[in-house]
């Protein structure tokens, strides 16, 4: 047999195991095989590929030393970077790594155009792609990731009209670049096309608002993937467009199901910028009338008395690092017999499952976990609905009022409840800036202060109360 | 490799991770965009390939070698981070059924 027949095999087997592996993901119950299961394939696929060199032209010692200093530096900052950071702060982080996989393809790309002649008009072609979109992919996930992390805020420049016309002008200068870059890879266009592409990717993601992250990060994904294909045109690699087409296609699948969620297009999403800009010229903003607010010590009584308990969770509880606690006093009514269940938005929190992944970290049971659909019906039937730290997926003008720009979102039906407790830090408006009618209701009462405070004062209320002392 | 050849397989690949995803429920929607996301870093074998053919060209070492380093940082960093969610999912079950 010869070497480039097992190598074939050898890739054949990865791109089996990394296809059951991204199938395996999409179930709950084969997920964390499935992600070893990737894992594996990836590590077959570095030994076929220096099995390949060592049994051909051999590998250097040179050649040695830099692979396994790189893939130690890369290996150990992943590594310590996946175990330290809390599951809050997960969406940045997945912003960051594929930020890195975008910069790693943009590298090898300029490595190959820079250092290794006589490329074909093909391998010009892809290394153009790779640049463009590696560049786009950095650059665009580093700011994804400042705004997550709160580096950054959405400057209100960038609303304004005219950034389209700069980001249009970019856009012209890199394609110039890109179609130069075709013709004669000389040093200038080539830094010109870095450069173009990179600003493109800040100039594109910076006036998109935090409500819209889920969709930007899943998209960003997706653009990794189609680096990574590049990159396998540039060194002729099958497996790395192969494994490159199936995460830019499950990127793409995964953002037309966040925009779904939101009841936008990815038209709106990308080059709407803020929902706020747009309240400003229609009857989303407007003063608030008949806010109630009350104490901890209220909440408390009216929670006792209920039989059925439903909690909204959004952004604000993963800010405030308050899963644990609520966990807690879920405990504490459930062992007052009192029936509670978690409302999860597709899109409540920063990244599409957000929400899902804090709770499992608070061990609060799957089965408590309720989808829209499914519990939107449960709504008249329940006491108290819990909104912590949760604004524009509960804001009832989604569904009548037809001038407001988050008509036709689906939101959570929480009005319908006999009373909603809402818990917030002040009155700010959501990621959206628009006014929530929910506030004005007269079922609705406000409850002020850090998620966490409050819900650490309302388990000793409770506890005073003597609920779950049995 | 020829360029339709690898047309044809860019091709298939994107129709297979079309298929691959039909329905995911919301509770995997973060860890499949994680664990996507480390197999994106499969750039690794790019960089890899070219560290082995720079032979002694410094300048395309360096760049190699960081290049993988990125690349690694999204695989081991992705692959970690998708299992320590996945675990938190996976420990409810067994929990609940002792209980019951």
């Amino acid at each position: 047999m010869n070497i480039t027949l097992i190598q074939s095999l050898i890739n054949l087997l990865s791109v089996l195991f990394l296809a059951l592996g991204i199938k395996g993901l999409s179930k709950v119950r084969s997920a964390r095989e499935a992600n070893r299961l990737a894992a594996f394939a990836m590590f077959l696929s570095v030994i076929g590929l220096l099995f390949y060199y060592l049994g051909t032209n051999g590998i250097t010692q040179q050649s040695w030393l830099w692979i396994i200093v790189g893939s130690l530096i890369g290996s150990l900052f992943g590594a310590i970077l996946a175990k330290k950071v809390p599951m809050t702060s997960m969406p940045e982080t997945v912003a960051l790594f594929n930020g890195c996989g975008g910069m790693s393809s943009l590298l090898v790309a300029l490595g190959v155009v820079f250092f290794q002649k006589n490329q074909s008009l093909i391998q010009d072609l892809s290394i153009s792609v790779s640049i463009f979109v590696g560049a786009i992919t950095f650059s665009g996930s580093i700011i994804a990731m400042a705004k997550l992390q709160g580096w950054l805020s959405t400057p209100s420049w960038t609303q304004n009209r005219v950034r389209h016309l700069i980001n249009v002008s970019i856009a012209i200068i890199s394609l110039i670049a890109f179609i130069n870059l075709l013709q004669s890879s000389d040093s200038s266009t080539i830094w010109l096309l870095v450069i173009s592409s990179t600003v493109l990717g800040i100039g594109v993601t910076l006036p998109i608002g935090g409500a819209d992250m889920p969709v930007v990060i899943s998209l960003l994904n997706s653009y990794s993937g189609i680096a990574a294909a590049a990159a396998g045109f540039v060194v002729e690699s099958q497996l790395l467009i192969v494994a490159g087409a199936m995460v830019g296609a499950a990127g793409l699948i995964l953002t037309q199901v966040m925009c779904k969620g939101m009841n936008r297009s990815l038209i709106s999403v990308l080059f709407g910028g803020t929902l706020a800009s747009k309240s400003e010229k229609s009857s989303g903003g407007g003063e608030y009338t008949n806010i109630t607010s009350c104490s901890v010590e209220e909440c408390a009584l009216t929670l006792e008395a209920a039989n059925k308990v439903i909690i909204v969770p959004g952004y604000g509880l993963a800010v405030a690092q308050a899963q644990h606690t609520l966990r807690e006093v879920a405990k504490i009514l459930e062992q007052n017999e009192i029936e509670v269940c978690y409302a999860i938005h597709p899109v409540a929190g920063r990244m599409p499952g957000h929400m899902n992944v804090l709770l499992a970290e608070a061990d609060v049971p799957y089965e408590q976990l309720k989808e829209m659909d499914i519990v939107n019906p449960d709504f008249p039937a329940a006491d108290v609905v819990l909104v912590l730290g949760a604004n524009d997926v509960v804001n009832p003008q989604a569904k009548s009022d037809k001038n407001s720009p988050l008509y036709g979102m689906p939101v959570l039906d929480v009005q319908e409840a006999r009373t909603v407790f809402v818990i917030k830090r002040g009155m700010s408006a959501g990621y959206s800036g628009i006014k929530n009618d929910l506030f004005d209701l007269p079922n609705t009462s406000m409850v002020f202060g850090d998620a966490k405070k409050v819900l650490s004062e309302l388990m000793s209320e409770l506890k005073e109360l003597g609920v779950g002392a049995k | 490799m020829d360029f339709a050849q690898a047309f044809w397989i860019l091709l298939l690949g994107s129709l297979l991770g079309l298929e691959l995803i039909g329905k995911v429920p919301p509770t995997l929607h973060t860890p499949l965009m994680s664990g996507a996301n480390a197999i994106s870093g499969i750039t690794m074998l790019a960089a890899l390939t070219l560290i082995i053919q720079a032979k002694n060209n410094l300048p395309l070492l360096l760049i190699g070698s960081i290049s993988l380093g990125f690349a690694l940082f999204n695989v081991v960093g992705g692959f970690f981070v998708t299992d320590r969610m996945l675990a938190m999912f996976n420990r409810k079950p067994s929990k609940n059924s002792k209980l019951k």
